[in-house]
C-alpha cells in the first residue's frame, strides 16, 4: 500500500490530537466532582505545636496513643513520636570537665514506659524529651525528595503522598530530627501527619488527647484566639537544632542545651 | 511571495516536526499529570484527602462527655480535671459508634495509676510519685483514692 508523506502526517496528526481530546474528556469523568472537607479551609489554619518538657512524665502515653490511632507497627519499633530520657551526669571534677555529655535512652521508644535507672541522685539531672516531627516551614526532607512525594501543606504539615513515595530513603537521611522511617509493609516514608484525619475535623491529636499532663499542644497560627500565641508570648521557648534554620513549628519549653 | 519561500520547504517541515513534538509532549502531560497536581503547589491536592480518610481511634474528650457528664462533674474538682478521658481509658471511638456493643474495659487501677504515678528520678519534682510497695504495700489505689478526683484521700 502506497502512502504519501502528506497522507501519513495528516493521518497521524489527527489521530494523536483526537487522542489527546479523548483523555481529557475521560479525565474529566473520572475526576467527578472534586472531594473537599466539610468545614474545613485549608488556607485558614496553619498548624504548630508546643511541648512543655516540664510537665513531662514519660509516661508513654502519647507513643502508644499515636501507633493505635495511626496505625503504625508496634513492631518492629518504628515511631511517628517517641520521648527520650537524658541524664546529665555532673561536673567531672575527678578530670574538671565540664562537659557533662549526657546519657539518652529511650527503650522501646518510651511505649512501655520507663525502667527504674538513675534511681539515686548522683548531683546528675534527668529529664523526658518527647520527640516528633518538626513540621518544619523549610523542610530539609521535602527539599531532597526526588519525586515531590512529600510537601508542605498550605496548613502547615509535612505530608507524604504515599502513591508518589518510592521509598527512596533520602528524606529519613534528610531529617535532621530523625523523624521519619520506612513503613516495611508498603515500603514507602512514613511519618507524623499531625493527626491530619482528627485536626481537619476539629479535633486534636492523638498524643495531645492521651497526654496526662497536658505536655503537648496543637495549635493554629492563624486563629488569634489560640493559646499557643499566648504561650510563645509569655513563655522561654526554643526549637530543636535552630542553626539548621529548618523553621521549626515545634516549640519546646525548658529545653535543656544538651538535647539535641 | 513564492519567490520567498522557494528554498524554506524544510523550514515548514522542521516546524511540523516540532509541532507534532509539541501535540505529543501535552498529550503526554494530559495522560500523566495526576489530577489536582499543582492545585497547591508541586504535590497532588488528593494527597490531602489521603490523609484524612483515616478512620478515628480516639473520639476526643467531648465525645465522652455527651453521655458521660456525671463524671465531668467529679473530675472537675479534682487533681485529674485536666486528664481526657481516653487518656487511661484508651481509644474508644468504636464505643462512641456503637454504645450498645462495643463496651470498654475497665481498667485495672494496680497498672494503670503507675503508668504515671511509679517513682522515677526523670520526671517533674512536684509531680505526686511513689514507690507502690512502700505506699500501700499490696493494696488498690482505689481503696483510697478516688480515681476521677484523686484528692482529697478517702477515709
Amino acid at each position: 500500500m502506497e502512502v504519501s508523506r502528506r497522507e501519513f502526517l495528516e493521518r497521524s496528526g489527527k489521530y494523536i490530537l483526537l487522542f489527546g481530546a479523548a483523555t481529557k474528556a475521560w479525565d474529566f469523568i473520572l475526576a467527578g466532582t472534586p472531594e473537599t472537607a466539610p468545614g474545613y479551609d485549608v488556607t485558614r489554619h496553619w498548624w504548630a505545636f508546643y511541648i512543655d518538657i516540664e510537665k513531662c512524665i514519660g509516661c508513654g502515653n502519647c507513643v502508644r496513643a499515636c501507633k493505635a490511632e495511626n496505625g503504625v507497627l508496634r513492631e518492629p519499633f518504628y515511631f511517628r513520636t517517641w520521648v527520650e530520657r537524658y541524664h546529665i551526669p555532673p561536673p567531672d571534677l575527678a578530670n574538671l570537665r565540664a562537659d557533662r555529655l549526657p546519657v539518652v535512652d529511650s527503650p522501646n521508644g518510651g511505649y512501655d514506659g520507663f525502667p527504674e535507672r538513675f534511681r539515686d541522685s548522683d548531683g546528675s539531672k534527668s529529664f523526658f524529651v518527647p520527640k516528633m516531627c518538626n513540621h518544619c516551614t523549610d523542610s530539609p526532607c521535602t527539599q531532597v525528595c526526588p519525586v515531590g512525594a512529600t510537601f508542605d501543606s498550605p496548613d502547615g504539615v509535612v505530608l507524604v503522598d504515599q502513591t508518589y513515595c518510592l521509598g527512596c530513603r533520602y528524606c529519613v537521611q534528610a531529617c535532621p530530627y530523625g523523624c521519619r522511617y520506612i513503613d516495611p509493609r508498603t515500603r514507602t516514608v512514613d511519618k507524623c501527619t499531625l493527626c491530619y484525619h482528627r485536626i481537619t475535623k476539629g479535633l486534636t491529636t492523638a498524643c495531645c488527647e492521651s497526654c496526662p499532663t497536658g505536655a503537648r499542644l496543637l495549635g493554629d497560627l492563624k486563629d488569634p484566639k489560640d493559646p499557643l500565641h499566648e504561650l510563645l508570648r509569655t513563655q522561654k521557648v526554643q526549637v530543636l537544632k535552630p542553626y539548621l534554620a529548618t523553621g521549626a513549628k515545634l516549640s519546646y519549653k525548658g529545653l535543656d542545651g544538651a538535647v539535641r | 511571495m513564492r519567490e520567498l519561500f522557494r528554498d524554506a520547504e524544510h523550514l515548514f517541515r522542521l516546524a511540523l516536526v516540532f509541532g507534532a513534538l509539541l501535540v505529543v509532549f501535552l498529550v503526554a502531560r494530559a495522560v500523566l499529570t495526576p489530577e489536582g497536581f499543582g492545585t497547591y503547589g508541586h504535590y497532588r491536592a488528593g494527597a490531602l484527602v489521603d490523609a484524612r480518610a483515616r478512620p478515628l481511634s480516639f473520639a476526643g474528650r467531648a465525645a465522652c462527655l455527651d453521655c458521660h457528664e456525671e463524671i465531668d462533674a467529679v473530675k472537675k474538682s479534682g487533681k485529674h480535671a485536666g486528664l481526657g478521658c481516653e487518656a487511661c481509658h484508651g481509644p474508644l471511638e468504636a464505643h462512641v459508634a456503637d454504645p450498645a456493643t462495643v463496651i470498654p474495659q475497665k481498667p485495672d487501677p494496680k497498672t494503670l495509676c503507675l503508668v504515671c504515678h511509679m517513682e522515677n528520678l526523670a520526671k517533674p519534682k512536684g509531680f505526686p510519685q511513689i514507690d507502690p510497695k512502700n505506699h500501700a504495700g499490696d493494696d488498690n489505689c482505689i481503696k483510697c483514692h478516688e480515681a476521677h478526683s484523686p484528692l482529697p484521700v478517702q477515709e
